[in-house]
């Protein structure tokens, strides 16, 4: 196994444990509004958006399983809801391929609200006795909203630190060509299309 | 070429989703001294000093944004704190005398004190703290090498926070008060001593609920909770007697019909950075014995 095929996985393995340690040591223990932000469902996210859905899958396995094995929770709960928001954040850019500068806003808004209810859900099967009140969907609310404002800055975090790692995608190679115009053996200078030229026998 | 890459890409995925739902049911069914929790037990402790380390670097962020938090919070507070002061002034001016007059008393009696110093305290730093309303734990920098067991209690900003459910070599795990699973042995400080078990309130992570109390007890908004520390034959409190715990937010109807009323922490237990734990707790058990005749 050559070093550039191993740069992808080093780097994601290292940013898992990174954003694990940052978010338990630190951003935990920062009151917002009796709650705090949550970096590891918009690192999954970002990963999945940047890198496809199976890097985000694994991603978010790995990510929930540290989170798990640090805090001396249930292990698998958290790997569980990551898979899920890793995976789906990496099929919508595999199948619609957003461009938007906004769609890491979104999509970190919904993946912290689904990791929040999601929780919730798994804690309920599990027969956990629970807090559970208007006070925990506020909590919810709270965090997601926190989290909609960081998610830009994360996403473009994670986008530096692997963006050296990730192989050209050729959609937006191609993507980018027709944007800048002139490339196209089809286009004038003018924009409009012109038919191929025949060549002679 | 496409469907190999679709079939490779499901079986990524359906292979990490049942890893996860084997880990999820090998552990949910296990004993904390299973397999499967001393690997994690392992796992913590190799990586603690990495994770005190962060916590020391990256502490300096989290005191400037706790500044600023804890800045606009002070300003709601000032109000509210100003009346307890005046409230206060006077409880501390008959709190004092009553003091002195116990410390006389316990002289002529020959009691041994029993304050807190007595159950070898030693101080923990927070180095990791889960936000999760499903589980209120903090894990702290001190460990069994440090003389801590599994079931310490656990004390911050002067009251009792938790107990330490897990314990690795050179960390430990605390069950803050507010954790479905706990319950102390708690006493109003009133006239009588009213006890009963004080148990995480449902539906408000922030309160406490004290159950099992005698329907027609005289407790009143305000007086203070406090643990029990009973002693039974062979049987005792896993907490020493008179740490304070909080004290009584509502009494209402709850009291006559339940017999329950709602109890307000003493310490913030969400922003806990340091915290005592009593590693002999019950060092102070012979307190009850004359020292001479």
């Amino acid at each position: 196994m050559s070093w550039e095929t191993l740069r992808l996985p080093l780097r994601l393995l290292l940013l898992a444990f990174g954003v694990v340690v940052i978010q338990e040591a630190a951003v935990s223990q920062i009151s917002i509004f009796e709650t705090a932000a949550d970096l590891t469902p918009l690192v999954v996210m970002s990963v999945g958006l940047l890198a496809g859905s199976v890097a985000g899958a694994i991603m978010g396995f790995t990510v929930g399983l540290l989170v798990d094995v640090f805090l001396f929770q249930t292990l698998g709960v958290t790997s569980l809801l990551f898979i899920t928001i890793g995976y789906w954040s990496g099929r919508l850019r595999e199948l619609r391929d957003p461009s938007h500068g906004l769609v890491p806003m979104a999509l970190g808004a919904a993946a912290t609200a689904f990791a929040g209810l999601g929780m919730t859900v798994i804690q309920f099967l599990l027969g956990v006795d629970s807090p559970v009140s208007l006070l925990l969907l506020q909590q919810i609310f709270v965090t997601v909203l926190v989290n909609t404002l960081i998610a830009l800055p994360v996403y473009a975090a994670v986008r530096r630190l692997l963006q050296p790692a990730l192989p050209q995608d050729p959609r937006r190679r191609r993507r980018r060509a027709y944007a800048t115009g002139g490339l196209s053996p089809l286009q004038t200078r003018s924009g409009g299309i012109r038919p191929m030229p025949r060549t002679s026998r | 070429m496409h469907s190999k890459q679709v079939r490779r890409r499901r079986a990524v995925v359906a292979a990490l989703v049942v890893a996860s739902l084997i880990l999820l049911t090998a552990y949910f069914g296990e004993s904390a001294s299973s397999p499967l929790h001393s690997v994690q037990r392992g796992i913590v402790a190799v990586f603690s000093p990495v994770e005190q380390g962060a916590s020391t670097v990256l502490s300096p962020f989290r005191d400037v944004a706790s500044f600023f938090s804890n800045t606009f919070k002070a300003k709601s507070q000032v109000k509210q704190l100003r009346t307890q002061v005046a409230s206060l002034t006077a409880k501390l001016a008959r709190a004092q005398y009553a003091a002195s007059q116990n410390a006389q008393l316990r002289a002529q009696l020959h009691l041994v004190d029993n304050g807190l110093d007595t159950f070898k305290p030693i101080a923990a730093s927070v180095i990791f703290r889960d936000p999760n309303l499903w589980y209120e734990t903090i894990q702290v920098d001190k460990g069994s090498g440090d003389g801590v067991h599994k079931g310490d209690p656990v004390t911050g900003d002067g009251a009792l926070v938790g107990e330490v459910s897990q314990v690795g070599s050179n960390f430990s795990v605390v069950s803050l008060l507010t954790d479905p699973a706990m319950a102390v042995a708690a006493e109003v400080l009133d006239s009588n001593g009213d006890a009963g078990v004080l148990v995480p309130a449902v539906g408000n992570p922030d309160q406490l609920v004290l159950q099992d109390l005698q329907p027609n007890a005289p407790i009143q908004v305000g007086q203070q909770v406090a643990t029990v520390g009973f002693r039974a034959g062979p049987l005792q409190d896993l907490y020493p007697s008179a740490i304070p715990i909080g004290t009584v937010a509502s009494v209402g109807n709850n009291l006559a019909n339940n017999g329950e009323v709602a109890v307000t922490p003493d310490a913030n237990l969400r922003q806990l950075s340091v915290v005592q734990i009593l590693t002999s707790p019950h060092s102070g058990s012979l307190r009850a014995q004359t020292t001479a005749p």
